[in-house]
């Protein structure tokens, strides 16, 4: 009987494991991040964001205390939709947010649609859900994925580049920057070089690039393909040369650490985005100082200004049902009402619930010895909304 | 097509080949001699690149920093041979497959916790941040010949001592037949140890070098793991030979293949089909290479003499 | 088996194990926590998935690193299928298990030309391949993985995949049949011959035994029962990804099998149980869990040989 005891007992410890209980009296919202692997660099950025919103909000919205659960997803698709189970049927969330990546977006998102849950993207952008796809409980915080592209697309037509050369990583995303960016550039192609996504040595491109003598070279490598690429780029001396543009690849989130190994030839570069940290609003000036003190002294990426949007947006959803989450329509009406201040000043969103927004040209600068991405003049584009909204039939 | 391109791409090539080499090297030498699959030697890469880069950092000299990383390179390697590596040489290769993939998992996060997911990264001094022109009108970075001629410093030496020494004779030995070098009285536990830790060296050595060019990261070792064992199995096992003609000719068949084919497969089917196929082909190519060798020679190109 | 077996400590572990495949359904929302019966259909079909490569590692000795591609030749024949309209099981599942099948052969036939570690390479290879492939086709998802809309369809009213006790259940039967199969195989003449052959290759060449086809239609089976596991996980899931079909997974196989106790019927359910819920476990207690499983992995090689079967049948009998 006793071997049976010691054999039973770690099963039972297995299964008996510790459960958050659903009190009512708490809003519960499950956050899909990565926060490991070296894509966490993203993750952890947003994860702030969040924080910091929760912060002004005082932790609470309609009487009720908001409950913060991140979970870690991986940057694996599987994972992620693992995690969402898990935040559904284990921690009982009202609200799915976070996602950085489209592709782990696309394999959670239907879990939490389906058992009923709000899904907020405050990052991935996958055109699916701006189109054909769109779902009435799905809203998005940040922008469709071509929608930035688009915008460095007519910046490099306000810049004046006729000849571009065209780099990203062999992946889905990667082709959706293209996509977006040959939407609204005006001049020539001159190649799109998809590299493999496990490439880190670039210097068959680079002499590619060298013998095509473009006059600009466009990039998108977010994360760890950055730092090894722009490093090579100033090896090779095309820094001297030929002006590079990207989009998502240089950011808040890594700006300190270009910063850090001293890659000067990065100021100057410019990209677009629908945010940047010195726009000139009122939550953008309580949230920059507010995340810089909370976060390792670092200036908000447009990731965590995304997230503390997401966050916003769910406390007026519950602001607007008073607090009731049975009252799912009311919360719906709340969040598309979008009553609070963003940081983008005022948000609007479309049927399909996608910002309509301003996109801003935005320059690398030194600005009191802290590297920052700057807005340079006004929008390029303006009031944009993603391009396959017509397909949303809601 | 462009002869300058063409050209560069050869050169290209062959330094990704050196770096292979640098690391097929270790690996096959502690494979043949030892019959140990280490998985781990990718993670000696990962070593190599972040030691020099933090050792970069404190002394604020390139040469300086990459001197004190070999010794800590065979510093880590004999740490890691005695404590636990030595005691998988009687197990067989399922086991060692096993506990090797567990230090992986186990250093990858370790590194991600200690230099953050963002990992490190060395800066070039300007004496080295320039071009140089080849003849024939071919431009490369300064830093790109110093790693070839670095590399092939290594793989000189390499040569000399295996073939020239003592210890070289006693590693040949060991490689084609480990019970008789036990049976000549030879301290077989010193020489294995011996031998891991110039493997780790130069496993140390290629992470070094390539860091000013890829930054290091957590879990950089894997990729390049992979592709050495495709290297060491195509060169056939224990043949530092066999692995220096592998590690170049894979080198080469990925870059050039990386370069081309889509060029070549658009001059038969259109650009759209054309681009998505070039880089799924060229990434399979070297895969296919071994799949098709071995398939002719089960042991490789040079399956050393004995075994 | 006995029922005296039943009550030796392995018996116990075993009945407990299945028990709790069986039970996992109705115990779960009792104590609040239906999540866990997700995280025992997940192990009962990476089981499958197990007991092939236990089938051809722990009695053929054929140690195979790149078994996860059949996984994902099941899965990807589910989800291409699926995204062509195909959604009748009775075309999905026999294509999954038929290419299945047919990539074994070909790849099997090449491989096993090879010996030792050799052989681990080159199924790391096609593995490698297999993984590329699915990393660039663009049109099947590439590396964002495929989403599949609608699970195999039986056209059966009272048996709907998309029912989760129906898909539940499905899983344990085939678990249990595969168990059952894979228990009649090596108990064969045929297992008997393949067992001789993992420990003296030589011998039973020269008594005349064909040992290459043996090992060869060994590897067919596994990789069939392998391509059943992913075209069952792409169902659950409703998703496939390269991720299936990275060098990793099929490192975790191995360590699955393993843990268990290679060379048991039963070893590769109890692998998959533990390797499954102590991630979950360790993952929730922290995010470097990875620090742990590690040192975890290299203690259970040097000192836990036999997995947990290996343990209790010591724990039985000392001397044995």
């Amino acid at each position: 009987m006793i071997r049976k005891l010691i054999l039973a007992a770690p099963l039972a410890a297995m299964l008996v494991a510790p459960s958050a209980q659903a009190a009512d009296d708490t809003i519960r919202v499950g956050i899909n991040l990565v926060l490991t692997t070296p894509a966490s660099i993203i993750g952890l950025n947003s994860k702030a964001g969040f924080e910091v919103a929760l912060k002004h909000l005082g932790g609470k919205v309609a009487g009720k205390k908001i409950e913060l659960i991140f979970e870690d997803n991986k940057f694996k698709p599987a994972i992620g939709k693992q995690k969402t189970e898990k935040l559904i049927k284990k921690d009982k969330v009202h609200f799915l947010t976070g996602f950085i990546f489209s592709h782990i977006l696309a394999a959670s998102a239907p879990v939490g649609l389906k058992a009923g849950k709000f899904v907020i993207s405050s990052n991935a952008g996958h055109s699916m859900y701006s189109g054909k796809k769109c779902h009435k409980n799905f809203f998005n915080s940040a922008w469709e994925n071509t929608q930035t592209p688009m915008a460095v697309g007519q910046m490099l037509n306000n810049e004046g580049v006729k000849k571009l050369y065209i780099l990203a990583p062999n992946y889905a995303a990667g082709k959706q920057m293209i996509t977006g960016l040959t939407r609204t550039f005006k001049g020539k192609v001159v190649a799109k070089a998809l590299t493999p996504m496990s490439q880190r040595d670039w210097s068959a491109d680079l002499s590619k690039i060298k013998a095509a003598k473009p006059d600009g070279v466009f990039v998108f490598y977010p994360g760890a393909w950055g730092p090894a690429f722009f490093t090579q780029y100033a090896q090779a001396g095309l820094h001297k040369t030929i002006p590079l543009y990207n989009a998502f690849s240089i950011d808040g989130a890594n700006l300190p650490i270009f910063q850090k190994r001293k890659m000067t030839h990065l100021l100057g570069t410019m990209n677009a985005n629908f945010w940047a940290p010195d726009l000139d609003n009122p939550a953008t000036r309580k949230f920059v100082p507010a995340f810089k003190k909370h976060y390792k002294g670092q200036i908000p990426a447009h990731y965590a200004a995304q997230a503390y949007d997401a966050l916003m947006l769910i406390a007026a959803g519950v602001r607007a049902a008073k607090g009731d989450m049975s009252n799912m329509d009311a919360v719906r009406r709340g969040m598309e009402k979008a009553d609070f201040d963003s940081v983008r000043g005022k948000i609007k969103f479309g049927k399909n619930h996608f910002p309509i927004q301003d996109f801003y040209a935005r320059k690398v600068v030194n600005k009191d010895g802290q590297w920052q991405l700057s807005r340079v003049g006004n929008a390029v584009l303006k009031n944009h909304a993603p391009t396959n909204s017509g397909e949303c039939k809601l | 097509m462009d002869y300058i391109l063409l050209a560069e791409q050869f050169f290209n090539g062959f330094q990704l080949g050196i770096i292979l080499f640098l690391v097929a090297a270790g690996l096959t030498l502690i494979f043949g001699i030892m019959d140990l699959v280490n998985l781990a030697h990718g993670t000696l890469y990962m070593f190599g690149a972040f030691f020099a880069a933090t050792f970069v950092q404190l002394t604020d000299s390139l040469v300086l920093g990459m001197i004190l990383t070999l010794p800590a390179m065979l510093i880590a390697g004999l740490i890691l041979e005695l404590s636990v590596l030595r005691t998988l040489y009687e197990r067989d290769h399922l086991d060692q497959v096993l506990a090797t993939f567990g230090l992986i998992i186990f250093f990858n996060e370790l590194f991600l916790i200690v230099w953050g997911a963002e990992g490190t990264g060395i800066n070039l001094p300007p004496y080295l941040s320039g071009l140089i022109t080849l003849p024939g009108g071919i431009t490369v970075p300064d830093y790109r010949v110093v790693i070839i001629i670095s590399g092939l410093l290594v793989a000189v030496l390499l040569y000399l001592l295996v073939s020239k020494t003592r210890i070289g004779m006693l590693i040949r030995a060991g490689a084609s037949n480990r019970e008789m070098v036990g049976a000549l009285g030879i301290n077989i536990k010193l020489l294995f140890t011996l031998v891991f830790g110039l493997g780790a060296v130069l496993a140390g050595f290629a992470g070094m070098i390539i860091t000013p060019i890829t930054q290091a990261e957590s879990g950089m070792g894997e990729g390049m793991l992979i592709l050495a064992f495709v290297v060491i199995v195509i060169g056939g096992i224990g043949s530092i030979k066999g692995a220096f003609i592998a590690a170049i000719l894979t080198g080469l068949i990925d870059t050039m293949g990386r370069s081309f084919i889509d060029v070549a497969l658009m001059s038969f089917m259109d650009s759209v089909a054309a681009e998505t196929a070039g880089p799924a082909i060229s990434s399979m190519l070297i895969y296919i290479l071994m799949a098709v060798i071995l398939a002719i020679k089960p042991s490789g190109l040079f399956p050393p003499k004995g075994a | 088996m006995s029922i005296q077996f039943l009550k030796t400590p392995r018996g116990i572990y075993n009945s407990l194990l299945i028990l709790l495949c069986v039970f996992m359904p109705i115990i779960a929302p009792l104590i609040g926590q239906e999540f866990y019966t997700d995280v025992v259909a997940r192990v009962m079909i990476v089981t499958i998935a197990a007991i092939s490569l236990n089938f051809i590692m722990g009695y053929g000795g054929m140690i195979s690193f790149g078994h996860a591609i059949f996984v994902g030749i099941g899965g990807y024949s589910v989800g291409i299928l699926a995204s062509h309209g195909i959604e009748s099981a009775y075309i999905q599942w026999p294509v999954g298990i038929l290419m299945s099948g047919l990539f074994a052969l070909i790849i099997g036939a090449i491989s096993l030309r090879t010996r030792g570690v050799y052989f681990i390479m080159i199924t790391l290879a096609f593995a490698q391949m297999m993984y590329f492939l699915s990393v660039s086709v663009e049109k099947y998802g590439s590396d964002d993985g495929l989403t599949i809309d609608a699970r195999s369809d039986f056209g059966l009213s009272f048996f709907d995949l998309n029912d989760a006790m129906t898909m539940y259940y499905t899983a344990f039967m085939l678990m249990v049949g595969c168990l059952y199969l894979n228990f009649r195989i090596v108990n064969s003449r045929f297992g008997r011959v393949l067992r001789a052959g993992k420990s003296n290759n030589e011998r039973m060449a020269t008594i005349g035994y064909p040992t290459f086809r043996y090992k060869l239609v060994a590897f067919v089976i596994a990789g069939m029962m392998c391509g059943l596991s992913g075209l069952l996980s792409a169902n659950f899931e409703d998703f496939v990804s390269p991720d299936l079909l990275f060098w990793t997974f099929s490192g975790e196989l191995i360590f699955m099998v393993v843990l268990g106790g290679m060379g048991t019927i039963m070893g590769p359910l109890g692998g998959a149980m533990i390797f499954l819920f102590l991630t979950e476990i360790l993952s929730n207690i922290t995010e470097a869990w990875h620090l742990i499983f590690g040192p975890f992995l290299i203690l259970v090689v040097l000192f836990a040989r036999g997995g947990v079967e290996g343990f209790l049948k010591k724990y039985e009998d000392p001397n044995g």
